[in-house]
């Protein structure tokens, strides 16, 4: 994998995808192959347990890169802070 | 312009005052302040913990805040949030909306609102009497009261 080392990239958690996880935040390195929100989601899936419950229907997850809302589409090279959490509550 | 996240009450009054103080140029002024219900779903709670993102929540308010300003002439605005626990009838947000005219002061709070409750990163957990609780789900009105304001071009109103 020279070509595409695995990077150290810090994850979040939030409400009752935090409560899943049961930690609200960790640092992953994913294989060079996981170049999207949805490739990164599907890897954590994969690696079961709290994330298979945390991302069991990954549809209703939302994701930021570095504190801004992005699609499952978005590419996460160069991204510092990757969040995963519900559709928000507030107001 | 300016947003807090706090876990302290605000007063409404001297968040206005604040707004006008020394301005003769505000002839509007909307104020909207969120509260917490004490049932939800037909259910008592008796309380509720917001819980939010620091940092992204700051960024989020100021980005909605600024859209606010760039579709509708506005003299000031300010955005409170708490967060922390919260029993029934305790407040939840304000907006406040200041213009020159009534129309931009009203339109501006809604949109502040309807963008705040379907983009701003806060999630409501309730606790019930039994000492069951559980997250609150977001609803698909509140997605939809947001598209409204998508469809439209700035400055006009949605109805």
């Amino acid at each position: 994998m020279t070509a595409h080392p695995a990077s150290p990239l810090r994850i979040l958690y939030f409400a009752w995808v935090r409560e899943k996880m049961g930690r609200a935040e960790e640092t992953v390195e994913p294989p060079g192959d996981v170049a999207t929100v949805a490739d990164l989601v599907a890897w954590l899936k994969a690696q079961g347990g709290e994330y298979g419950e945390a991302f069991a229907r990954p549809e209703i997850v939302r994701a930021a890169i570095d504190q801004t809302h992005v699609k499952p589409s978005a590419p996460i090279a160069g991204a510092r802070e990757i969040a995963f959490f519900p559709p928000v509550t507030g107001g | 312009m300016s947003v807090a996240v706090q876990e302290a009450d605000f007063d409404i009054g001297a968040e206005v005052a604040r707004l006008t103080s020394g301005r003769d140029d505000i002839g509007a002024i909307v104020t909207f302040t969120g509260t917490v219900r004490g049932q939800s779903g037909g259910r008592a709670i008796t309380d509720m913990t917001l819980e939010h993102y620091p940092g992204m929540t700051e960024a989020e308010l100021e980005r909605i805040e600024a859209e606010a300003h760039r579709r509708w002439p506005l003299q000031a605005s300010r955005i409170i949030h708490r967060i922390g626990r919260l029993s029934p009838g305790e407040n939840i947000v304000l907006v406040v909306t200041a213009s020159a005219h009534r129309h931009a002061a009203f339109e501006a709070a809604a949109f502040l609102m309807d963008y705040l409750k379907s983009r701003a990163p806060f999630w409501k957990k309730e606790s019930r009497p039994d000492g069951s609780g559980g997250w609150v789900d977001a609803r698909d009105t509140d997605d939809e009261a947001m598209a409204r304001w998508e469809s439209l071009p700035a400055g006009t109103t949605a109805r």
